[in-house]
């Protein structure tokens, strides 16, 4: 029987998973879930592109990011920042910058294009550090419990009590600026939501009956959180991972906005974007251009995001 | 009630000596020498060893701790190093203009959200509320950054002859100037902690000259704040109007709602007398856990209009390597949210009675 369109998705309890569905079930729900959502569509197509443009960056741009050649052109001096597009009736003998050039005579359009790499680079990485090391902290304090948990939460409500920013701002002041140490500071700070919906996943899975069956048949500690819990849990994970990336990127952009983060000439979009904030006035699609790949890529990881939740787990449906 | 709130409280001294504690490690951790990085160039092993022996670095950490909580329990946040002054007296200039933006932030974004969010939700899949919910969307994705130069180009580039320019950053336009307090009240002989306190609520310079009916300032200083506010505000605006919706939806689902429609009550006191009261809860936190983005958004939307609030002050301790600014302004920002939010938990528990029983 196919469920009404607009119905809620059928899920089926992670008691009902652990105990008989093939592992590969669970992808093909999810995968019709997702594509059954506008919202994640959306996401998506959106996230593909972004992909796109990130694996194809060399063939796509038609100048290397750091290709300063506009100077030689002599299009700095001549105040030629803005978009010269051959069809749109620039003169021939112009070179062809399809967004401009930048203060330093750099391509505009490539640089966008390579700066897609960077941001997906940091977001995964940024969430996958914090994944790492809040899913071992949240396991270890569910899982154990007792002064533990206690210990290892209360330094995660710490952190939290931080405006999550500001405080890798601190750090990046004592780590020194550059894109690796911000990508660091943001995977710390982010540390704690993760360890939270971990925790509260072993918690809530530790005393199911297939868990108490495995420990009965002798299994250890290790192999119960790793081949028991931890595929039970994974789908909340994966829907805070999925707006964490779009969180990430948004707070390394700021950092290299900030100027400590990405540091010049690296193409990112944030520094881009702080580095020429002085030509506001003389030429805004500098600032613009590189601000909606900025968001467009954020609302991709946010879209996608929240249709996973939708798809996934109606139980984190705010 | 008493016994929740007395709950709550103590509950919140451990978070905040945790605070204080990653604080103070975060400059004695993390790697990299704090001589150095004050000193920079003029770094080398006599002046470090002075440098070390003023700020009680060569002390064990334990003791170094004990000084710092010492220090704190009197208001001493550290010296800036870049401007050879206390931080505490630096904050005490520069947190006005922060508490002033984030404030006007923080009641757009809830009044809108929350008339936004209502309005979705009464006429579910209506164009208001796909529009809102696109909107929000989007909101959400855009750096404040981004948004507060696009919004400059706007109205202080695109509309500069229209009727609708507004300025591109600054508190005020040159030669318009608020009066300080202590000049209005004619107490300029004021001193001590009381004129620090006059001189702190004159600093805010739409309730300074709201309470001394100095009308073109007034003026000229809402519209200053306008760009500064919707940049910092939209985040917050769109999870706060997203929230009012689902939360609302959720409530008007509900049977004693249905009842309220059956025994004829008019849409709107439906809405609004049973439905927005019990949805409010989730929306009030919501608005409490959205300060601490409002802080962090604070210093880039300072950074961009030039206000120099406390954000513009951490961008500028960061470029001067004043780590004692930082540290200083990271620990108060933490305890402003800790505190705020702590609020926010008690207002719950008083607008819901089943929070305090619990």
């Amino acid at each position: 029987m196919t469920p009404p369109i607009g119905s809620e998705p059928r899920i089926a309890t992670p008691a009902e998973e652990g105990l008989a569905a093939k592992p590969t079930s669970l992808w093909t729900d999810t995968r019709r879930n997702i594509l059954r959502q506008r919202v994640a569509q959306v996401g998506l197509v959106l996230l593909g592109t972004l992909l796109a443009i990130a694996i194809s960056a060399p063939v796509i741009a038609t100048h290397g990011p750091d290709d300063t050649s506009g100077i030689d052109e002599g299009l700095v001096t001549a105040g030629l920042l803005g978009p010269c597009i051959h069809l749109l009736g620039c003169p021939a003998d112009r070179p062809q910058h399809l967004l401009g050039i930048d203060r330093n005579g750099r391509d505009e359009y490539s640089r966008v294009v390579y700066g897609a790499r960077v941001s997906l680079l940091v977001g995964v990485a940024t969430v996958s550090f914090a994944i790492a090391i809040g899913t071992l902290l949240g396991s270890i304090a569910g899982y154990a419990g007792g002064w533990l948990d206690n210990l290892i939460m209360r330094l995660m409500d710490v952190l939290l009590a931080f405006p999550s920013l500001i405080l890798a701002i601190a750090m990046v002041t004592v780590l020194g600026p550059g894109l690796v140490n911000a990508t660091f500071a943001i995977g710390i700070v982010a540390i704690p939501v993760y360890a939270r919906v971990m925790r509260a996943s072993v918690l809530s899975i530790k005393e199911r009956d297939f868990v108490v069956a495995s420990r009965a048949l002798g299994e250890s500690s290790r192999g119960i959180l790793l081949r028991r819990i931890l595929p039970n849990a994974l789908t909340p994970l994966i829907v805070v991972g999925t707006l964490g990336i779009a969180g990430a990127i948004l707070e390394v952009a700021a950092l290299s906005f900030l100027g400590l983060g990405a540091q010049p000439p690296l193409a990112e979009w944030g520094s881009m974007i702080g580095l020429d904030r002085n030509q506001l006035f003389s030429a805004p699609h500098l600032i613009v251009v590189p601000g909606i790949a900025l968001s467009l890529s954020v609302l991709g990881f946010n879209l996608l995001g929240d249709g996973l939740r939708d798809a996934l787990d109606p139980r984190l449906n705010r | 009630m008493l016994r929740f709130v007395v709950r709550r409280l103590l509950l919140t001294i451990p978070v905040l000596f945790g605070i204080v504690f990653v604080v103070f490690a975060l400059a004695r951790v993390l790697p990299g020498d704090p001589c150095v990085a004050a000193l920079q160039e003029r770094a080398n092993p006599a002046t470090c060893a002075t440098f070390n022996a003023r700020y009680g670095l060569d002390e064990p950490i334990t003791t170094q701790f004990w000084i710092y909580l010492t220090d704190l329990s009197h208001g001493d946040l550290g010296d800036s190093i870049s401007q050879g002054r206390p931080v505490a007296e630096i904050l005490i200039e520069r947190l006005p203009v922060t508490i002033e933006l984030t404030l006007f932030a923080l009641t757009l974004a809830t009044l809108l959200g929350i008339v936004l969010g209502v309005i979705s939700a009464s006429r579910r899949n209506s164009a208001v509320d796909v529009g809102t919910m696109v909107g929000a969307n989007i909101g959400v994705s855009t750096p404040v950054f981004v948004l507060g130069l696009i919004l400059i180009w706007i109205f202080a580039v695109l509309l500069k002859d229209s009727p609708f320019v507004l300025p591109p950053g600054g508190r005020m336009t040159a030669g318009v100037t608020v009066t300080p307090l202590v000049e209005s009240w004619g107490l300029t002989e004021l001193a001590g902690p009381l004129r620090s306190v006059v001189d702190f609520f004159s600093n805010m310079f739409v309730l300074n000259s709201l309470i001394t009916g100095q009308w073109e300032a007034l003026g000229d200083a809402l519209r200053h704040l306008i760009l500064p506010a919707v940049a910092l505000g939209t985040i917050p605006l769109s999870i706060i109007a997203r929230m009012t919706r689902s939360s609302l939806l959720d409530v008007l689902g509900q049977d004693y709602v249905r009842t309220a429609r059956a025994k004829g009550l008019a849409e709107r006191a439906v809405v609004l007398r049973h439905g927005l009261r019990n949805a409010i809860l989730p929306v009030v936190t919501v608005i409490g856990l959205s300060l601490g983005g409002l802080l962090a958004g604070a210093v880039l939307t300072e950074s961009i209009f030039g206000l120099s609030g406390i954000g513009k002050m951490i961008t500028d301790g960061v470029t001067s390597r004043d780590y004692a600014v930082v540290q200083g302004l990271t620990l108060v920002t933490a305890v402003i949210y800790v505190t705020v939010n702590l609020i926010v938990d008690i207002s719950y528990a008083f607008l819901d009675p089943r929070i305090r029983l619990q």
